[in-house]
């Protein structure tokens, strides 16, 4: 077995190793480099060092996207996380209709990003209407617009994970709990909530990853407006890229910054989150 | 033994067949010329929307008559920048694209043909219009003379003529600022009376709809400083001295229209066309490619007029419309030689024979520039429009967008009119984003 593994395994993980290759890999450095060149199209560029790194900071509205997005991954991750694991507590109960209501809440995940994004404008327009606003009026509507958006999309798929973590606290340990005289509230935060503590790492990796990632709902719902205020890292960068011609190689080097930023925090949530993690 | 033997081929097929695939996929683009390519073919990047149906039927009848290989590709609105940048990146790049003007064809220029022995630019009536580069190549030439202005609904404003407290009673003394003040305020004091929702289709701040006021309608007060201080070619700064006329106008277009300026942020080009065409709104700021959106609903063909924006600026009354052209055709000179040549005389047919003639001009509805077009003028009233004031004696305004430093300068004076129009900011951003702004823009791009 371990012969032949040996001997043919490249047959099986080429065609993938060649594919992340192309996908990921070449992408990937070309990328960087990129960061460093000016250019116009990919295939035609003029290396000009650090330049375009120095560039990038003298960018308000990049440094403004940079807060923004920070404070929308952190309001997304709390809200959804919170929301998904009350939601998944109160699922896991036995009660008539359980799974229709699982399935009402994994719905949203369904729909992509854009048709979701227009869908949630129309909804907000409409709405804020009554008091002759609209969602690109003010910043601040934009980002709870998005917010909304946001949880509304995610909240049912972080509600299957934390079903299937809470599902896996073995039932003695609850009994225990129960015959030791703990209240329900007691039970939650000192056998329960420790011991989803995987699911609680996955959730919020992906969370907080998803917000510094969002794009498409953002694009939809606001495209930056009004005045690029409502613009996360994403769009930035994608507007500087494609939107101002001879700062492509800017764009390119926030999404160098962008990725170290993205790899920084979610290498350091998933340290600190297994830390906490106990084992039954 | 002989079973192992065949599982181990049939895997090894399944991986080989899966990595071939794979691969094929990366390369067909470079590999499907070899058939035509000694001919050439032509891919043809196409920059406006509207006509993008048009453009391929013309484009397959080429192919029938020559068997030449046309492709024609539309970007959405909005989007040809982008679409652009990665079309030009790959092994089949597009042989003709299109530049916006000197500004736009600063950033392509690396990409840019010369094009002083094609026939295009041999038919051009006024070879001045083209595009040159530095060493006097010429690079771009226009295919589309085009034309802008206030759109009115000529019904509804004899029925506001005909009001008893209407001080301007005939279309002929609308000829200047104060007149189109009292004009625009008179109908929106009277809008019930007159059945409109407001004088003025919404002044929307959309991505799809803004561009009418942070390009075309900031042309006017450009044109005017431009005139008056004899500048040609693309200054390093302007000035604020025509600002005031911008806000007049602007202030006109959002105090007496058919939406709240609250609501400016969401409105689109949809909003305000549909508004113009089902008769709810007397006046709309837009071009001649508009006649396609707005024939054909409530406002009938003989009362579609157009004029041209006036701004309080002294001499206005004599100016006519807006006319100038934002697109020009260049060849990309990285494609092969058979492929340019071949997209040559693409364009020429497109120029010369009935068949592209006829298209261009009845069909998309263009005016162009070239010599060959002369029985071929469009029946589009707003090109009638544009031809009786150039036969009244007005001198059009030119199209001096097209030297705007950047599109960060346009997005960025759009967004501080929507502040402004919508109060959260106030009009001394404007004139930053406006005047400041230039300059910034000016120094990034050619410092």
């Amino acid at each position: 077995m371990k012969k032949s593994l040996r001997r043919w395994g490249w047959l099986f993980t080429g065609p993938v190793l060649a594919a992340f290759m192309i996908g990921f890999i070449v992408p990937f450095v070309l990328g960087v480099y990129l960061s460093f060149t000016e250019f116009r199209t990919v295939t035609k560029a003029e290396w000009v060092g650090f330049d375009n790194y120095i560039k990038m900071w003298g960018d308000d509205v990049f440094l403004h996207s940079l807060w923004y997005t920070a404070a929308f991954a952190i309001v997304t991750t709390i809200l959804i996380n919170v929301l998904a694991f009350i939601v998944a507590y109160l699922l896991v109960k036995t009660f008539r209709g359980k799974n229709i209501f699982r399935s009402v809440f994994f719905m949203p995940n369904l729909i992509g990003g854009i048709v979701l994004g227009y869908i949630w404008l129309l909804l907000l327009n409409g709405i804020l209407g009554f008091w002759a606003r609209s969602i690109t009026y003010d910043e601040s509507y934009g980002f709870w617009g998005m917010v909304i958006l946001m949880c509304w999309q995610q909240i049912g798929y972080m509600m299957v994970i934390y079903i299937a973590g809470l599902q896996s606290v073995p039932t003695e340990l609850l009994e225990a709990a129960e015959v030791d005289g703990a209240n329900k509230r007691r039970t939650l935060f000192s056998v329960t909530i420790p011991l989803v503590m995987p699911a609680i790492t996955v959730c919020t990796f992906l969370t907080i990853t998803n917000g510094f990632k969002m794009f498409d709902q953002n694009l939809a719902l606001t495209n930056g407006a009004p005045s690029r205020l409502s613009e996360l890292l994403a769009l930035n960068i994608f507007n500087t890229f494609y939107g101002r011609p001879g700062f492509e190689g800017v764009g390119q080097a926030k999404a160098v910054v962008f990725l170290i930023i993205v790899a920084g925090i979610a290498l350091f949530q998933n340290w600190y989150a297994r830390s906490k993690e106990t084992a039954a | 033994m002989i079973k192992r033997r065949m599982a181990t081929v049939v895997a090894a097929g399944i991986a080989v067949t899966a990595l071939t695939a794979g691969l094929a996929g990366c390369s067909s683009g470079g590999s499907d010329d070899g058939g035509d390519g000694a001919e050439g073919k032509v891919y043809f990047l196409n920059f406006k929307p509207e006509v993008a149906e048009q453009w391929v039927e013309l484009a397959a009848e080429y192919t029938a008559e020559t068997g030449v290989q046309v492709d024609v590709q539309t970007a959405a609105s909005g989007t040809y920048e982008t679409t652009l940048k990665s079309e030009m990146a790959k092994s089949d790049a597009p042989t003709l694209f299109q530049v916006n003007g000197p500004v736009g064809l600063a950033n392509w220029e690396a990409y840019a043909a010369d094009i002083s022995d094609s026939s295009i630019y041999s038919h051009l009536k006024d070879q001045s219009v083209a595009l040159t580069g530095d060493d006097g190549a010429v690079l771009a030439v226009p295919y589309v003379q085009e034309t802008y202005g206030i759109i009115y609904n000529k019904a509804l404003l004899e029925d506001y003529f005909a009001l008893p407290d209407a001080e301007i009673t005939s279309i002929d003394e609308l000829n200047n600022f104060d007149a189109l003040k009292s004009v625009a305020e008179g109908i929106q004091a009277n809008k019930d009376e007159l059945g409109v929702d407001g004088a003025f289709s919404s002044a929307g701040f959309d991505a799809s709809s803004d561009w009418r006021f942070k390009t075309h309608l900031a042309n006017i007060p450009l044109y005017w400083q431009f005139k008056a201080d004899g500048v040609t070619g693309q200054p390093a700064t302007v000035t604020n001295e025509y600002l005031d006329g911008y806000q007049d106008i602007f202030d006109l277009y959002i105090n007496n229209s058919t939406t709240e300026r609250t609501l400016l942020s969401g409105k689109t080009m949809e909003d305000s066309t549909s508004e113009f065409a089902l008769g709810q709104a007397v006046f709309y700021q837009n071009g001649t490619w508009a006649y396609g959106d707005v024939s054909g609903n409530a406002v009938a063909d003989e009362d579609l007029g157009m004029m041209p924006i006036y701004i309080g600026a002294e001499g206005e009354e004599d100016s006519g419309l807006a006319t100038g052209s934002e697109n020009y055709w260049v060849i990309n000179g990285d494609a092969s030689e058979a492929d340019q040549q071949a997209t040559d005389d693409f364009l020429d047919w497109v120029i010369t024979s009935d068949t592209g003639r006829d298209t261009l001009a009845n069909t998309m509805g263009f005016v162009t520039p070239f010599d060959t077009m002369d029985d071929y003028l469009p029946d589009n009233p707003f090109v009638l429009a544009d031809a009786e004031y150039t036969a009244a004696g007005k001198t059009a305004v030119t199209w001096n967008f097209t030297v705007m430093p950047s599109e960060e300068w346009k997005n960025n004076l759009g967004q501080a009119l929507l502040q402004y129009a919508q109060e959260t900011g106030s009009w001394d951003d404007v004139e930053t984003a406006f005047v400041d702004g230039w300059a910034t823009e000016y120094e990034l791009a050619n410092g």
